[in-house]
């Protein structure tokens, strides 16, 4: 038994003067490629940006990188113009779109989850399994059905319209994620809620709702990406008139090489919310990816 | 997979159980509940344990066997619950929803697949026979194939890769924040992105431009395509199976001229004045025998002429190259310590190719790698976060045992770290599968309209046919139900784990 601890040992040590050497070369390395791989995945956003700073003359003849070496090159011409050409009223399509979708799903999301996780009812896991099912359900069975349905309905190309897609193909991400985190929540405080004979709304806007903010927080940051980034169901639902900015700017995208100068700036006008969000947020972003990778 | 919210401090745990043998799930999940409990709610335990415990007893509940075997709660609220009119109620408005937006599309369409274009003539399966043999879906699919074999491996693998290195650095979390934006970014600005990435010219597109940079550090061609010797029998050199040989053999201590013609002055405009070599072993000049505006002696270089610079230089002898030199800024060229004899200097074929101006990204053979990259770009930190999730949760004490019996690091991640991670691996690799099936965006707008039809993909076609101007809806419905067949997989897999878990 000692013989074997101390030839572990011995070997531990053998490895450890060795070994410790490999690990800082190693070490070294590693930093490297990773310094190397961080620089791979900025680099194009970076190109983005500095494309969106330089005038129509200057991309079209030199790389965007010289703008390093010639900072005198940085306008906001692009900016300007962008502003000035509508795109403002794309990006109010856009917010006008996102956030209903947003607050509606989480309300709506929440109370059904409530039910799934607090409410005994007859074919409540039968229910679920059905929610469960249709987080993969790909949007694109949806398109041509719901044109229809909207036809008929009149609000086909209205913000409205797009809003309800949404929420609809959220719910089941929602309910999934939400009814996950309010199962966790103790028993007992609810339990104690109905004992006071306090009627279940009232429960579940005092007592769940308080307690769910990051799994809610978590929910309604990816909610407002997804909608927010959207581009399919814009296509098909929003007319010209509310279009958002992601449309707006995939109707440029045809003479790519003479619209840069649109398509740059608005571009990345288009993901500077998401990223200030997704910094703000990237905690309850990372907890919701791991509460719900199936979509 | 269910659970992984209710335990924020160790969301890994619950993703490692997730997926894995029944055994260790269904412990875990049943643990990750009662911490929380227990903490939070010390003062209430004794009312509710009677509560508890006062309930318990009654009947099982009659929704089935999914909730009978989990432990007292569940029965517990039953009692004390509302009625299930109360549940409709709080259910109403999502299922509304999803029935008429999500059930009812799915019904609607699959009869709606049956039908032809207009939607008038009952073609029963005809739609879906048309997917099947006409060329221009075929290649969709085969896309779609490329695109689920290809890019769900990659980003898992890359996500491993980059969650084990991550591990050993101090700034983890900033390297994590780098690799992860891009899933904050909207699929049409990642598609703008790549675009301006593969631009053609290596003067707008940093793909090229990074690409040509390390074609041409390795290989010094300049590239003068068209450069020639003048037509006649003055001229020194002469153009042999598209390589440049001097008319005679020339000796060591020779000067050789090379004059060329055949150059726009464009293409010299930077280059330096060409001069004589120095004398002394077998050099010479290589140099564009051209004044700008006329002038100059033939075969002679004159003040303004300019030097031909990165020209590869030969000296032949029985048909073998003897020596490889390259000509100076100036032009000139200097082969040292060659052997007394005669030579042919000889310019090969490879000086006058055109220069390598990097690749067609956004042509036909490279537009679905090329987007896939796009694609990965994308994706890559999401498979990174979760599985470094699962890492974190991995205990330190076998892999700490294992490194103290002398196992090397790589044999610690090929036989500890990556079985422990498996459950976590599938599940990203599943998560991709499922994303890559209903790739849209990044298609659309990275690849350019004339390559459209080779970059196609199932969810894009179903688009164009149904609204980018195919207005078939019968073909678009067809297309939509197969998306929905291929997804069906994936649909199962998420309840049998769900029902798994919960258990």
């Amino acid at each position: 038994m000692t013989t074997l601890t101390e030839a572990r040992h011995a070997r531990a040590i053998e490895r450890g003067l060795l070994g410790r050497l490999a690990d800082r070369i190693g070490g070294g390395l590693v930093q490297v490629a990773l310094v190397l791989i961080a620089v791979f995945w900025l680099v194009p956003t970076l190109g983005l940006l500095v494309v969106s700073l330089r005038g129509e003359k200057e991309n079209n003849s030199t790389g965007w990188w010289t703008l390093f070496t010639k900072p005198a090159q940085v306008t906001f011409e692009n900016y300007s113009n962008l502003l000035a050409s509508g795109f403002t009223s794309s990006f109010w399509n856009t917010v006008l779109i996102t956030v209903p979708a947003t607050v509606l799903v989480i309300g709506i999301a929440a109370m059904a989850a409530y039910a799934f996780a607090w409410i005994d009812f007859p074919g409540r896991d039968a229910i679920f399994l059905v929610v469960i099912g249709l987080l993969v359900v790909p949007v694109q069975i949806a398109l041509i059905p719901i044109a229809k349905l909207y036809g008929a309905l009149d609000i086909f190309g209205s913000i409205l319209g797009v809003v309800l897609f949404h929420v609809a193909f959220g719910l089941p991400f929602a309910i999934f994620l939400l009814r996950n985190f309010f199962v966790g929540i103790p028993r007992e405080l609810l339990e104690a809620a109905r004992m006071d004979g306090a009627p279940e709304w009232r429960i579940f806007v005092t007592v769940v709702f308080p307690l769910a903010k990051p799994a809610i927080a978590s929910l309604g940051i990816f909610q407002f990406l997804w909608v927010w980034n959207d581009l399919l169901v814009a296509l098909v639902f929003a007319d010209s008139a509310n279009q958002p900015m992601t449309k707006a700017l995939q109707s440029q995208m045809r003479q790519f090489g003479t619209n840069v100068d649109i398509l740059a700036p608005g571009a990345f006008l288009s993901l500077i919310i998401p990223l200030v969000l997704f910094f703000a947020f990237q905690r309850y972003f990372v907890q919701g990816l791991l509460a719900g990778s199936v979509k | 997979m269910t659970e992984r919210l209710d335990g924020p401090q160790a969301p890994g745990g619950d993703e490692l159980a997730a997926g894995g043998s029944p055994g260790p799930a269904e412990t875990d999940s049943d643990v990750a509940r009662p911490p929380a409990t227990d903490t939070d709610t010390d003062t209430d335990t004794g009312a509710d344990t009677s509560a508890d415990t006062a309930t318990d007893p009654h009947p099982a509940d009659t929704t089935g066997a999914a909730t009978a075997p989990r432990p007292a709660g569940g029965t517990a609220t039953t009692r004390l619950g509302p009625s299930p009119k109360m549940a409709v109620l709080f259910l109403l408005p999502a299922l509304l929803l999803l029935a008429a937006w999500v059930i009812y599309p799915i019904i609607y369409s699959i009869f709606r697949s049956l039908f032809d274009a207009a939607g008038d003539r009952f073609v029963g399966l005809e739609n879906y026979a048309a997917i099947f043999s006409d060329s221009g879906t075929l290649t969709t699919i085969r896309n779609n194939i490329i695109w689920v074999v290809v890019a769900p491996l990659i980003v898992t693998v890359l996500g491993l890769i980059f969650a084990v290195l991550t591990e050993r650095i101090r700034w983890a979390t900033a390297f994590k924040l780098i690799l992860f934006m891009p899933m904050a970014v909207s699929l049409l600005a990642a598609g703008v992105i790549f675009r301006l990435v593969y631009e053609q010219d290596p003067d707008k597109g940093v793909a090229n431009a990074v690409i040509t940079t390390v074609h041409d550090t390795f290989s010094s061609s300049q590239g003068y395509p068209g450069a020639r010797p003048r037509e006649n029998d003055q001229a020194p050199v002469v153009l042999k199976d598209g390589d440049v040989v001097t008319r005679q053999p020339v000796q060591p201590g020779q000067q050789v001229l090379i004059p060329l013609v055949g150059l726009k002055p464009d293409a010299v405009k930077d280059a330096t004045p060409a001069k004589t070599a120095a004398a002394g072993g077998l050099s010479g000049t290589v140099w564009l025998d051209v004044v700008h505006g006329g002038g100059g002696t033939v075969n002679q270089i004159d003040g303004t002429e300019k030097g031909l610079a990165g020209v590869t230089v030969e000296a032949v002898a029985d048909g073998k190259v003897k020596a490889t030199t390259e000509t100076a800024a100036d032009g000139t060229f200097y082969f040292s310590g060659l052997p007394a004899g005669s030579y042919d200097v000889r310019l090969p074929q490879s000086n006058f190719e055109a220069a390598f101006n990097g690749l067609t990204w956004l042509g036909p053979t490279l537009i679905t790698p090329a987007i896939i990259g796009a694609y990965i770009w994308v994706w890559a930190g999401f498979a990174m976060v979760l599985i470094a999730a699962g890492l974190s949760a991995i205990p330190r004490d076998a892999l700490e045992a294992a490194r103290i019996d002398g196992a090397t690091e790589w044999q610690v991640f090929r036989r500890i770290t990556v079985p422990l991670l498996a459950p976590v691996l599938l599940v990203v690799f599943v998560t991709m599968v499922i994303n890559v099936l209903k790739v849209f965006d990044l298609v659309f707008i990275i690849a350019p309209g004339s390559v459209q039809p080779q970059a196609n993909v199932i969810a894009l076609e179903m688009w164009r046919v149904s609204f980018g101007g195919g207005g078939n809806q019968g073909m678009g419905s067809a297309l939509a139900i197969f998306l929905l067949i291929l997804v069906l997989p994936f649909m199962i897999f998420n309840i049998r784990r769900f029902r798994r878990d919960e258990r």
